[in-house]
């Protein structure tokens, strides 16, 4: 059975426990105790990833880390009709595009998170501003995809790229930024809550 | 904000940090009522001093040691912390879940705790489940000569009411507030028939509207590991912050002309008198406009 390590308060892991629910995939949780045990730093734990880092998917032999990389696998391999991570190669390079900035710019918001929830010593008038620069970026691209008739980040229906920037865009207000601004984004969350199968997390409401 | 004025709130013993924590030589720099102060451990031994604005270590204040986390007054207490005989009983695990800053008032954090009505809502499918959401009577009192607010025979099914539970059960409760701080929750333990669960949270006021709260769970279970149980009251308090820190007004109210506004049940109401005959000020919703938590 597949594994994930997962802490249930993580974004980053909620990126895989969403997008395992919409496909309907099983798989078995590996509680790490991130907070306060620090698991995620300990010897065992490094040897799973080196990078110290949660999630991680264990399926068979293979180990991934990184979300980004879980979801391109899951996708590649249980979505039977491929609409998560289509093979067409324009929409491959547009959903990368959006994965990375999943990981980078969005991550602001998580550092904001873990600075006002989890006193991370982060500078936190900085990583807040950086994180509206993101939504920002996000809300104007909704926008003109909506102008196009478009509800999803890529493509003409959801995809990866709309699971890994979703849950740090939805928990903003953990880390104290506020979403008003965004009306473009405040309704694409309403659409990505509505997908079959969508579970929410700790700080994410179905409504 | 600077220190606060407020006696009641200054005369209490308060959870500043996990024993586990700051024994391993990390300090915590902190706030209480509005005060910077510094908690660390001198050998075996737990100090806590103010830290003043020019980064001097100021005036020290006592400290102890108690149920895994480290307690501290800036003021003259009149009662002790909590008695918990439950910590001196064979094969119980305390399950300290460490601290979580919360941008809400202590009181709110400690009335919400007393509140069954939002476990099917908040907590679906852990703690509560439409379409069974009464809350059944239960009683309420106030203990002499603790000083102490408890509401008992309480009852709510649980679709999931511990880490080691397997299927629903009503779950007992029996509700206790120590200190307008400090509460403790009995629950019926879903391995052990007969025995209680115990489910607490200390929390520190760092300002009127911004607290950490330590969480801690003492459980019979010898399954669960550190990871479940941590991950499992984790869980349920974060599904609860998200709701505090967007509660109107941010202060408590005490007037007794709120609780019929807002229909508050036994426990919730008996909390607020019993912080009103206190005359606690700090985190409270002033209508006078002088509310800091607002
Ligand atoms: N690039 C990674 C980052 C994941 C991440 O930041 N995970 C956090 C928990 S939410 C973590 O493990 N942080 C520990 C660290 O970075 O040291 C991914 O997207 O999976
Ligand atoms: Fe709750």
């Amino acid at each position: 059975m597949m594994q994930l390590y997962d802490y249930v308060l993580s974004g980053s892991c909620y990126k895989v426990r969403l997008f395992l629910s919409v496909i309907g995939q099983d798989y078995e949780k590996v509680p790490v105790d991130y907070y306060p045990g620090g698991e995620h730093k300990t010897p065992t734990f490094l040897q799973i990833n080196p990078l110290g880092q949660i999630p991680v998917l264990v399926d068979d032999d293979l180990i991934l880390r990184d979300a980004q990389a879980i979801l391109v696998y899951l996708a590649g391999r249980y979505d039977a009709n491929r609409s998560w991570y289509p093979e067409d190669p324009r929409l491959q390079g547009e959903i990368a595009m959006w994965l990375s900035f999943a990981s980078n710019e969005i991550m602001n918001s998580s550092a904001a998170r873990l600075h006002d929830m989890l006193f991370y010593d982060f500078d936190i008038d900085k990583v807040r501003a950086a994180a509206h620069a993101a939504f920002r970026v996000l809300d104007d691209h909704l926008t003109d995809r909506e102008i196009m008739g478009k509800q999803w980040i890529v493509g003409n229906h959801p995809t990866i790229a709309d699971i890994a920037c979703f849950p740090y865009v939805a928990l903003s207000g953990d880390g104290g930024i506020s979403l008003d601004d965004y009306h473009a984004v405040r309704r694409w969350i309403s659409r990505v809550k509505q997908i079959p199968g969508f579970v929410v997390m700790p700080g994410i409401h179905h409504n | 904000m600077t220190r606060t004025t407020d006696k009641v709130a200054l005369n209490e013993w308060q959870a500043v940090g996990t024993v586990e924590e700051i024994i391993s030589g990390k300090r915590r720099n902190t706030r209480l009522l509005g005060q910077d102060i510094i908690v660390e451990m001198d050998g075996e031994i737990p100090r806590m001093f103010e830290n003043n604005a020019n980064g001097g270590i100021g005036t020290e204040h006592p400290a102890q040691a108690l149920y895994g986390h480290i307690w501290t007054t800036l003021g003259t207490p009149v009662k002790a912390p909590l008695d918990m005989p439950e910590f001196k009983e064979d094969g119980r695990r305390l399950v300290v879940c460490g601290a979580l800053t919360v941008r809400a008032s202590a009181l709110r954090i400690v009335e919400n705790f007393l509140d069954m009505a939002h476990f099917p809502y908040v907590h679906t499918g852990i703690l509560g489940e439409e379409p069974i959401t009464a809350v059944n009577d239960y009683k309420i009192e106030i203990r002499e000569p603790e000083d102490e607010v408890w509401a008992t025979e309480c009852s709510f099914f649980q679709p999931q009411a511990a880490a080691s539970a397997d299927d629903g059960q009503v779950s007992q409760y029996m509700y206790r507030v120590s200190s307008p701080f400090v509460t403790v929750l009995y629950k019926t333990c879903p391995v052990v028939e007969g025995a209680w669960d115990l489910v607490g949270i200390f929390v520190q006021p760092k300002d009127e509207a911004e607290c950490d709260v330590h969480t801690f769970m003492l459980v019979l279970d010898e399954t669960s590991t550190m990871s479940d149980l941590v991950h499992f009251q984790q869980e349920i308090f974060l599904q609860d912050r998200s709701i505090l820190e967007n509660q109107i007004p941010p202060g408590l109210p005490l007037d007794p002309m709120d609780e019929i506004a807002i229909k508050a049940d036994g426990s919730s109401m008996l909390y607020r008198r019993w912080l009103r005959n206190k005359g606690l000020t700090f985190g409270t919703h002033r209508g006078d406009g002088s509310s800091q938590a607002a």
